[in-house]
């Protein structure tokens, strides 16, 4: 029978005989579970009890809680400082280097190492580095040149920035490498043409360098910022012994989701924090597009 | 941007040519902070590695290089057993999840590239559009499956979620491509069935593409946490970065074998980035040009 079929008909054939286990796999694993959770989101279920249909009582229950909104503000603290100061320190790391040639390679390298470490590893060094003397590396250091303790991870003010700190850090190599392609994307005439014309180096940057690398720019603020409003294992390894804390200043969504719903097995109330999050992660993407892309 | 575009911009990008200048002191001063830069950025993964190789009581100095550098604390580490199987599972996990990316996102992204069908367009789109769900939204139906099949505490268990990416089948569309159709016309004539000019004319031509997407995956894999965390609950099942995390409270932690436990979980993927930085710099390179 299948001798019969014209080319095209055989070709169709094929396409979905290698498509069927990976729609299979997109159905079951991606969609269905997609659609569930925003089932579950309008349910009160603890895990062993009945499933409860109970309308929007999860979201006015999540818009009612105090820490929800500490945790929400939170989230936004880890995006609003995490994004700008990586994309700035990656941007000027990544404008000298394209710029040096001596051992660029192994420049490149430093800066690129910290990526491919992982999170839970190295939220454990940096958990090391912060503690007090006569324990943790910095204030070791500190100590060594006469000045007094800092409280990085017990302070509810200095704990936040301690735990984006090493996030940072981690994600500073890949935005390097971006911006080192997108700079060599940039047509060499124009930096000729602006020395010919004599132009500064000021305004050669603010005027053809960054208007150009706009593509790159976007690219990674919206990457970047998603990481940044998902940040969880450095939070979590860092803060292991009261996950959050102190009082909840370094606490971001995902890990309320987490402990609300493997800790507590609300799990009606963490769906609904789920369907929150993915809302946010959409609003706040299509919000930097439409900036980014029109200005 | 098509991929035959990527192609040769890429490698353009990655070599470095520029009119060679002679050296006047801006650029030695450049070069100086860069350098001091780069070693401040590998400093903790330094400090991890020589403390890992310190006896307990030089843990609290600032010396970066030991006194007397020893291995007691991976053999103390390793014969514990923990480390030893926290590492098999998580090698394991990330072996299986790379093959079966390779395997089914170069097949998915052949297919969408190549074959003309109805439906392929819904197809890509479908796929494209679970880019936008987080993990986190997924964790919780993952886990009540989990919880009905009997996949809690199990490799299926851990691996069922990152069998397939929307990422991976992305790139390797973008990377067939720069396959030309000839190629595949010349191999249905003489005869090749459909999987057999997918395996033996199409893959490999975008070897490259396969390399990197590989690495990606199994990086993504070996320091995954979160689904892990959840979905394991003995300690012999615990991935590395798990077992990490359940050493808990610091004020009861020898700090030397926790960083030799970390350094444990750094070093393979470290290794990896040496041998392989060329495609891993290339893939970082083509990932971040499809956005």
């Amino acid at each position: 029978m299948y001798r019969n079929l014209t080319i095209r008909q055989k070709q169709i054939v094929w396409a979905w005989a290698f498509l069927a286990i990976p729609i299979l796999f997109y159905t079951v694993i991606r969609f269905y579970p997609t659609g569930n959770a925003i089932l579950i989101s309008f349910q009160d279920w603890n895990l062993l009890g009945d499933r409860t249909w109970t309308g929007f009582d999860n979201y006015q229950k999540l818009f009612a809680d105090p820490v929800f909104w500490k945790v929400f503000k939170n989230t936004f603290v880890y995006l609003l400082i995490g994004t700008p100061v990586s994309l700035i320190i990656s941007f000027v790391i990544a404008y000298h280097l394209d710029q040096v040639r001596f051992m660029h390679g192994f420049l490149r390298m430093l800066y690129f190492l910290p990526f491919m470490t992982s999170a839970v590893a190295m939220a454990w060094v940096w958990r090391w580095f912060y503690q007090p003397v006569p324990v943790g590396l910095f204030n070791n250091a500190l100590a060594s040149i006469g000045i007094p303790q800092f409280p990085f991870l017990q302070s509810t003010t200095w704990a936040l920035p301690s735990v984006l700190a090493p996030a940072v850090w981690a994600g500073l190599g890949f935005q390097v490498i971006i911006f080192m392609a997108g700079l060599r994307a940039i047509p060499r005439s124009y930096y000729e043409a602006a020395r010919i014309d004599g132009v500064s180096w000021w305004t050669v940057l603010w005027e053809i360098t960054l208007p150009l690398l706009k593509p790159t720019i976007v690219f990674i603020v919206v990457f970047s910022s998603i990481g940044f409003l998902r940040i969880f294992d450095h939070v979590f390894n860092m803060t292991t012994n009261n996950p959050g804390g102190p009082l909840n200043s370094t606490k971001p969504l995902v890990l309320m989701i987490y402990e609300t719903a493997f800790s507590a097995f609300d799990m009606g109330y963490a769906a609904a924090q789920t369907v929150v999050l993915f809302l946010v992660l959409l609003v706040v993407s299509l919000i930097q597009l439409r900036i980014l892309r029109d200005s | 941007m098509t991929a035959t575009e990527i192609r040769p911009t890429t490698d353009a990008l990655l070599k470095t040519e520029a009119p060679k200048k002679p050296a006047n002191m801006g650029q030695i001063l450049r070069w100086m902070l860069l350098f001091l830069g780069g070693v401040a950025m590998v400093m903790p993964i330094a400090y991890m590695i020589s403390t890992s190789l310190k006896w307990p009581h030089e843990v609290y100095n600032l010396k970066l290089i030991p006194d007397e550098p020893h291995i007691e604390n991976y053999t103390y580490v390793l014969e514990d057993g923990r480390f030893y199987w926290w590492f098999v599972n998580s090698m394991i996990i990330a072996v299986i999840t790379t093959v079966c990316n390779v395997i089914f996102d170069s097949l998915v992204g052949y297919t969408l590239c190549k074959f003309r069908f109805p439906g392929r367009y819904i197809v890509f789109i479908a796929i494209l559009s679970t880019l936008m769900i987080p993990t986190e939204m997924l964790v919780i139906p993952w886990y009540l499956m989990s919880q009905q099949f009997g996949w809690l505490d199990s490799y299926w268990g851990i691996m069922f979620p990152g069998l397939m990416t929307a990422f991976g089948t992305f790139l390797m569309k973008q990377f067939f491509e720069t396959v030309p159709d000839d190629f595949i016309e010349a191999a249905r004539i003489d005869g090749l069935n459909e999987l057999q000019i997918w395996w033996t004319v199409a893959m490999p031509l975008v070897k490259p593409a396969l390399a990197a997407l590989a690495i990606f995956v199994f990086l993504g894999n070996w320091t995954a946490f979160i689904w892990p965390l959840i979905v394991t609950n003995s300690v012999e099942m615990y991935t590395l970065p798990v077992g990490l995390s359940s050493f808990g409270d610091e004020a009861d932690v020898a700090w030397e074998l926790i960083m030799t436990g970390a350094a444990i979980s750094t070093i393979p993927t470290l290794i990896v980035f040496l041998i392989f930085q060329r495609y891993i710099i290339q893939g970082v390179v083509m990932a971040g040009l499809k956005g």
